[in-house]
């Protein structure tokens, strides 16, 4: 059982433990009845992420023998360090039925993190390509101000603008930016 | 700085981490030669598994659950020790506008009166049980929490079985108001600005606070990584001399606006500034435009707010005993004691001359005034600190403390 608000990386995840030959996957996005389906689907591994705030009402789930048939322990083994750590490093926490043999679950955690570390990454990259666009297009402005207000050709804005930035230990996105407000400010009223 | 003064601890979004916010904010950490950072987490699991890896060397936790996690008692437990408290009181009791007309139908009122209020709500869970109505549902933060144990403590002492009578369950304390309005709970016992959250908001009333209940009763503690402390004693005894500074700053009127704004801020509770009031002056706004004035709703500083008392970890333990989180044997008692270390407290902080109290336990809820008490260093005066049952916790007598609450 994977328990995950962000559909994206859930998604992520049930693909990886598929493709391993889990196939009695169950996904939840959120945690509603969450007790109710524990009790029917009798889980071995449950699988969360950190970024969940329910994850001290799940624990306190496991506490009542009443809500849980079978004792659920955290992680594979508590004596297993590098395993433990790993999972806290990519933001992920794993619930296992007490009892279960460490080679079988180990594998699932391993999948688990490995899964949550590549949408980590994948995040990230999309978070830097969506930054490195909007710089682009304040620059494009900014040069374009440069072109208009200075009668400069493309080049020589552009050459402008970095060499600002040099001077002034900025990146030349941010020059852009104060560039662009700057001319917002000084721009003759518009007739009303 | 150096390396090993560089200090990472958790925070969970609560005024009670008052102290750390302003220890960083104000300087008082880094005045101490302490590089501070705070990570704010999103439940109290997060925090105790940060710690046991290393991530986190202190956090800001609610004060049982480092007892629990010396314990054994959690899945992922390293161990922790409390150098100190992070102040008292802070909490309140919320429930729903719909079961806050029920009360006052039974003879609540506005004044937040234990006794009145618990009253009110015994009639109606009878009410509730003859005519055949599922029981009342109540949140609280976490099982080993000190909202567990006074909802607990309260219930109990009106009448009500917190275990037969209405229902527990546990929701994070940012979600409380979320949930009463979706009417998922009835009412809810939590943290500041949490209850203020559901009056503003327009879905709850307060019905109790924690101050009431139990006056001047722990609530968060720091907790620390033990392999971390036995390592870097100086750096640990540098942060807690901050936290007292910080204390001390937090605990001044003329900063409360100030405070309100930090606590405010995006890396905080990113809730308005007059969120945070209430807690901080005492002024507490109970819904439908009532303003009850309660005395030490919040104590960052006065009265050994901050000294890690063994009676405090000791209560705690009776009521894990008592509602059956573990069995009561000497051992598991000496693990409750040895927990909490007001050995490392006065080693940071005696040198600087606060108030210091010259004993490590006392005996809870036998101040009816505030009364002078032998300290070290400053003058100290401790209490009122009564239950409202007017019951009395002697940590010198735990077993017939444990065998009168069977």
């Amino acid at each position: 059982m994977v328990i995950d608000e962000n559909r994206l990386r859930a998604s992520v995840i049930e693909a990886g433990l598929r493709d391993a030959g889990y196939d009695k996957l169950t996904i939840l996005q959120d945690v509603t009845g969450v007790a109710r389906r524990i009790a029917e689907l009798e889980p071995d591994v449950i699988v969360i992420s950190l970024e969940n705030p329910n994850r001290d009402m799940l624990e306190n789930l496991f506490q009542l023998s009443r809500a849980v048939k079978r004792p659920i322990a955290m992680f594979v083994d508590r004596a297993d360090r590098a395993s433990i750590e790993a999972a806290v490093e990519a933001g992920v926490s794993a619930y296992v039925v007490d009892g279960l043999k460490q080679e079988r679950v180990k594998p699932i955690l391993d999948m688990a993190i490995s899964r949550f570390n590549a949408f980590s990454r994948m995040a990230r990259e999309l978070e830097e390509a969506r930054t490195e666009l909007e710089s682009r297009k304040l620059i494009d402005r900014a040069k374009g101000i440069l072109m208009k207000t200075r009668g400069l050709s493309e080049e020589t804005a552009y050459a402008l603008l970095r060499k600002t930035a040099m001077n002034q230990n900025r990146k030349i996105s941010e020059i852009a930016q104060s560039l662009i407000t700057a001319a917002g400010l000084l721009a003759p009223p518009e007739d009303e | 700085m150096a390396a090993d003064r560089q200090i990472t601890a958790g925070i969970m979004p609560l005024l009670d981490s008052a102290l750390l916010v302003a220890a960083k904010e104000k300087g008082f950490a880094s005045g101490e030669g302490i590089d501070l950072a705070l990570v704010r987490e999103t439940s109290w699991a997060n925090i105790r598994d940060r710690l046991a890896v290393g991530h986190f060397q202190v956090a800001h936790v609610l004060a049982p659950m480092p007892i629990a996690c010396n314990l054994g008692l959690t899945p992922l437990a390293a161990r922790t020790v409390v150098p100190m408290a992070l102040g008292l009181g802070g909490n309140a009791v919320t429930v729903s506008n719909v079961l806050w007309e029920d009360l006052v139908g039974n003879g609540a009122k506005a004044d937040l009166d234990p006794r009145t209020a618990g009253a009110a709500l015994k009639s109606v869970v009878t009410g509730r049980a003859t005519r055949g109505d599922g029981p009342l549902r109540f949140a609280v933060v976490h099982p080993y929490s000190g909202h567990n144990y006074e909802l607990r403590y309260w219930l109990a002492a009106c009448g009500i079985d917190p275990t037969r009578d209405v229902e527990i369950v546990i929701v994070p304390p940012p979600l409380m108001a979320d949930a009463l309005a979706a009417g998922t709970i009835d009412g809810y016992c939590a943290g500041e600005p949490w209850n203020t959250a559901s009056v503003v908001l327009g879905v709850g009333h307060i019905l109790t606070v924690k101050a009431a209940i139990w006056r001047s009763s722990p609530e968060k503690v720091l907790s620390a990584d033990a392999r971390w402390a036995e390592a870097q004693p100086e750096a640990l005894a540098a942060l807690l001399r901050a936290l007292c500074k910080s204390a001390q700053w937090c605990a001044a009127p003329a900063n409360r606006e100030e405070l309100a704004g930090l606590l405010s801020g995006p890396a905080y509770l990113q809730k308005p500034a007059a969120w945070m009031m209430p807690a901080l002056s005492g002024q507490i706004e109970t819904g439908g435009a009532q303003t009850t004035r309660v005395e030490d709703f919040f104590i960052p500083f006065a009265k050994a707010a901050t000294f890690p008392w063994k009676s405090h970890a000791l209560w705690f333990y009776s009521q894990m005993v008592r509602w059956g989180q573990v069995a009561h044997n000497a051992a598991n008692e000496a693990v409750a004691r040895e927990t909490y270390r007001p050995d490392l407290y006065r080693a940071a902080l005696g040198p600087m001359g606060i108030a210091m109290p010259v004993a490590n336990a006392k005996v809870e809820g036998a101040l009816t005034a505030e009364t002078p008490v032998g300290s070290a260093g400053a003058s100290l005066s401790l209490g009122p600190d009564g239950f409202f049952d007017g019951e009395i916790f002697d940590p010198d007598r735990l077993d017939d403390y444990i065998a009168r609450q069977r």
